[in-house]
């Protein structure tokens, strides 16, 4: 089943001659074809433009093109990522029948390496939400439990890897959307630094937290592709001209002398006792991996939740600003400007979107300003301070990546507060700007759901991260467990 | 009771760089409606700004110009607000911490010279241009995000003349300085008004009122000319003024209620976090100030003081840059800049306009220009003899030498045969000789007249003159 494989093993595979790109496209094909009427996790899929690029991919490949590493490779894109060409609806019904006119830099980039671009993945709507049950065009299902929600806001595209409809797919995290859904659905989702991949053609949620990252079957997929996607972009002043490592190689499995930290402020109330276990054994694995087990502090902890639902929706509100029914997108019309923007933008986003909207535009009012944004920025760069400090004696923090395992469909969505805790322990990560990654590290009982493992690196420290995620996860079986998809 | 008006100017001018502020397009006036457009100056989905070089460096030049501070910090912000013509709903400009501030303006006004203050002059960017027709409204985006300075003046402004002279000298600097266009006509300065009114030698500033609206220097005159005396009506009968927001009529030559300080919007500036602070480095900013001119008022005083030239040439050269260019090269090798000016405003720039000939075009050497001026002052030609050998070196390159001699137009000053012309024109004009005689002094110029025929011209006039006195009074 060629879709069940890695993208590294595909890429073997295909530069052996032994199978062919097109074969390896359809059998995501069919497998979409297969699971995905349950799942939901592809809004769209341009089959006939997948197969071409296959096609294409399979010439290139007979014509001995040998320095793509991804030739061939079907990767699926969540629906916040423009693809030239293809709708953009970041799960909202105000973008109508928007087609992008042109390619984000990490689709170019991906499509440089050999990927074939495919389908469009599921979201919360304009990336706000932590269960997908927030896009306008129907919730995305949990592969291991079609009861429960696969987390969000890249659900789709946590879903869609989780049950091999694609080898890998890329999603956006502005405060846990790539780690909290894989820890949900069993993969290896990977946040980098902040400015280690260009933004450009990703649809802003929160501008200042915003970042591309990975869904990928393994570990050595996750620094596959982070090598790819990578690097400084002219077309985003906010990326980082930090030279980008051969991520893969670094993966050697010497764990010798690192030092891992535990956040006392993260054993709180709330966590699940078989997450709590799941990961204490992992970590007491990691040390006998050779790892050294430190117990450090984040004081500032207990701010991040609010600081972080200040800043982002502030930012939010501006950015979602440019849907107005003027020059693209949904138009409901009205007797003047202000009736239409009233109407399409009524019309056009769901309740969570306007909830952030308003919430935003509050705290940036004048009067409110001091109180809210500004107070909210100190938080934020004290919460920095604590990593920083933190990083000074640890080379990562290791942390559950969610309190729970996968929550009901409709559990907490009518309680935004408690849909908001589920992001506790990624949302930090967006706010000092570091790189994280959530592994699969054991399963709950009854029923077998996921637990993810975070693991927390310095500024452009994913060579870190991925070592001790990759040696953790080559002693393990987790990721190898297959949901059972037997609908 | 004597009112005082006090007044401060918002004077937008779009900067004068190739691409706009954030993306790759054209900025450039007159293409067909959205053309000049991109997915980041339409604010499609996805996209992101990155700051043009060359605006940070002319909004800094700018401020040079105009003395101000140059900090070492500077950020972009959004200001939040829908309109149509905005493609994102929001602006990015600079809301406290702008690239310049602080500085100052020095401009001739009411025969002195006056200073106006500057506040700060800061970056942002241009919105698009709604059209309405008859069924629908069409907005152009050809204009979006092309780079826009923003000079806020203090409320030094005491005059709607003084408005007038402060945006017209405002206006020359950032022309000169190659800031920018400054068109008129092509939108690419607007200009927002703040103005109260006060007992005269009152400590507090009356309500402030701003206008909007104007899009012409002398838009900005009328509207004050009608504001102030409104303003000062209402106080004068007792009544209040309310801040407010007012638009000017240009047609009907009033100023209007637009909002009150009540509807103000609420701009909910923020840091614009896609883009990095701006913190230019030493040798950024040397490089920039290698880029800044002498300012228009300082050369018009220069070349007054270096040249001894009346204020009137000095004014010519300050605004034909080139001419005064090619008049200070030359300058400094002659004798006599004055008369060097007199030849250079009135014969070479006539020509010039005449011909449609740029100065780059020129046939003859500059130095010929002072060749043909020393032939001249030493009376080697006349005045009139001049024009040809100069319309002639305009028109063939020759040296004004060369020329006269080719054609003879050597001024005659051989007495003896300006005196045989003399005894020619007495003989010839009996009734005329004998006028003069009799003492009517005028007929004297009738008979140089003749000898200067005589000569076909080349006789040196002053001579004519002694000469035919002489042998008239003998």
């Amino acid at each position: 089943m060629l879709n069940q494989l890695t993208t590294w093993q595909l890429a073997e595979k295909l530069a052996r001659r032994e199978v062919s790109a097109r074969q390896a496209m359809q059998a995501c094909l069919d497998q979409i074809q297969r699971v995905d009427g349950r799942l939901h996790a592809f809004l769209s899929c341009d089959a006939a433009d997948a197969l071409e690029q296959a096609g294409q991919a399979d010439h290139a490949l007979a014509s001995g093109a040998v320095d793509k590493p991804l030739l061939g490779v079907p990767i699926a894109i969540k629906d916040v990522i423009a693809v030239r060409g293809q709708r953009l609806t970041c799960g909202s019904k105000i973008l109508g029948n928007f087609i992008s006119p042109y390619s984000a830099t990490v689709v170019e980039k991906l499509r440089e390496a050999g990927a074939v671009v495919f389908g469009r993945l599921n979201m919360d709507e304009f990336a706000m939400g932590s269960s997908t049950e927030n896009s306008a065009f129907g919730a995305t299902r949990n592969p291991w439990d079609l009861t429960r929600v696969p987390g969000g806001s890249s659900g789709g595209s946590a879903a869609a890897v989780a049950a091999d409809e694609c080898l890998a797919a890329l999603g956006s995290d502005t405060g846990g959307s790539i780690r909290q859904p894989a820890a949900l659905c069993g993969c290896v989702g990977l946040k980098p630094t902040y400015g280690r991949v260009s933004r450009y053609g990703l649809v802003a949620f929160a501008s200042s937290l915003d970042q591309i990252g990975s869904f990928t079957k393994d570990v050595r997929d996750a620094a596959l592709l982070l090598w790819a996607i990578s690097g400084q972009d002219s077309r985003d002043s906010t990326s980082v001209p930090q030279p980008v490592p051969d991520y893969a190689a670094g993966l050697d499995g010497n764990l010798k002398g690192l030092k891992l930290g535990l956040a006392k402020e993260y054993m709180i109330g709330g966590l699940d006792p078989q997450v709590s276990a799941a990961v204490q054994t992992a970590v007491k694995h990691l040390e006998k991996l050779g790892t050294e087990i430190v117990e450090i502090s984040l004081p500032h902890t207990d701010y991040a939740v609010a600081a972080y639902y200040i800043i982002a929706t502030a930012e939010a509100s501006a950015n979602l600003a440019r849907f107005d029914g003027i020059r693209y997108g949904l138009r409901v019309d009205g007797a003047d400007p202000v009736e239409l923007y009233r109407k399409t933008r009524g019309a056009g986003f769901g309740a969570e979107v306007k909830r952030r909207i308003i919430l935003g535009t509050y705290v940036l009012s004048s009067g409110y300003y001091d109180a809210y944004y500004l107070r909210a920025q100190k938080v934020r760069t004290l919460i920095r301070r604590d990593f920083l400090e933190a990083f000074q004696q640890v080379d990562a923090l290791v942390t559950p990546t969610t309190p729970t395992a996968a929550f009901r469909a409709g559990e907490k969505s009518g309680d935004p507060l408690q849909m908001y805790l589920s992001d506790i322990y990624t949302i930090s990560c967006n706010l000092a700007g570091i790189c994280g990654v959530s592994i699969p590290c054991g399963f709950t009982g009854n029923p077998k759901l996921p637990i993810g493992l975070q693991l927390l690196g310095r500024p452009f420290g994913e060579g870190t991260i991925l070592k001790l995620a990759h040696a953790y996860e080559q002693s393990t079986d987790w990721h190898k467990e297959k949901p059972p998809l037997n609908f | 009771m004597d009112y005082e008006s006090v007044i401060g100017l918002e004077t937008h001018v779009q900067l004068k760089t190739k691409s706009k502020m954030w993306c790759g397009c054209a900025n450039e006036f007159g293409a067909p409606p959205n053309t000049h457009v991109c997915p980041v100056c339409l604010g499609l989905p996805g996209v992101l700004p990155v700051a043009n070089e060359e605006a940070l460096q002319l909004t800094v030049l700018a401020g040079l110009l105009l003395h101000c501070e140059i900090p070492g910090y500077a950020k972009f912000d959004r200001k939040n607000y829908f309109y149509p013509d905005m493609p994102k709903n929001y602006q990015i400009t600079q809301y406290d911490k702008p690239s310049t501030r602080n500085g100052w303006l020095d401009f001739e006004f009411a025969g002195g010279i006056s200073r106006v203050r500057i506040t700060r002059a800061h970056l942002e960017e241009d919105v698009g241009k709604n059209s309405h027709f008859d069924r629908h409204s069409g907005v152009d985006f050809n204009r979006a995000g092309v780079p826009l300075l923003e000079i806020v003046s203090e409320p030094d402004i005491t005059s709607a003349d003084m408005a007038y002279e402060y945006l017209n000298a405002l206006k020359e600097i950032l022309i000169y300085g190659g800031v920018s266009d400054a068109d008129m006509e092509k939108g690419m300065v607007r200009c927002d008004v703040n103005v109260s009114v006060r007992p005269r030698g009152a400590a507090e500033l009356g309500k402030k009122i701003e206008i909007k609206n104007m899009n012409s220097f002398s838009g900005v005159r009328h509207a004050l000319e009608y504001e102030i005396p409104r303003q000062i009506e209402v106080l004068a009968k007792g009544g209040q003024l309310t801040q407010e927001t007012r638009r000017w009529d240009d047609a009907g030559g009033v100023t209007e209620t637009m909002r009150s300080k009540e509807m103000a919007h609420d701009y909910r500036y923020f840091p614009d976090p896609d883009l990095m602070p701006f913190e230019p480095s030493a040798s950024w900013l040397e490089q920039v100030s290698r880029r800044v001119v002498e300012l228009p008022l300082a050369k018009k005083q220069r070349l007054m003081r270096e040249f001894q030239l009346p204020a009137s040439d000095a004014q010519t050269f300050v605004w034909d840059a080139p001419l005064g260019n090619y008049f200070e090269s030359l300058a400094r090798k002659s004798p006599n800049p004055k008369s060097l000016a007199n030849w250079v405003i009135n014969n070479l720039r006539a020509q010039l306009s005449g011909t449609g000939t740029t100065l780059a075009e020129l046939k003859f050497r500059p130095e010929h220009l002072l060749e043909l001026i020393e032939l001249v002052e030493s009376r080697k030609i006349s005045n009139s003899m001049a024009q040809q050998v100069f319309a002639a070196m305009f028109a063939g390159g020759e040296a004004p030498g060369a020329i006269v001699e080719k054609k003879g137009l050597a001024q005659v000053s051989d007495t003896g045969a300006i005196e045989a012309y003399c005894d020619q024109a007495i003989a010839a004009n009996p009734g005329p000789a004998a006028d003069f005689k009799s003492g009517k002094s005028a007929a004297l110029n009738f008979l140089k007249g003749q000898v200067m025929k005589l000569s076909k011209g080349k006789a040196n006039p002053s001579l004519i003159g002694e000469i035919l006195e002489r042998k008239l009074k003998q």
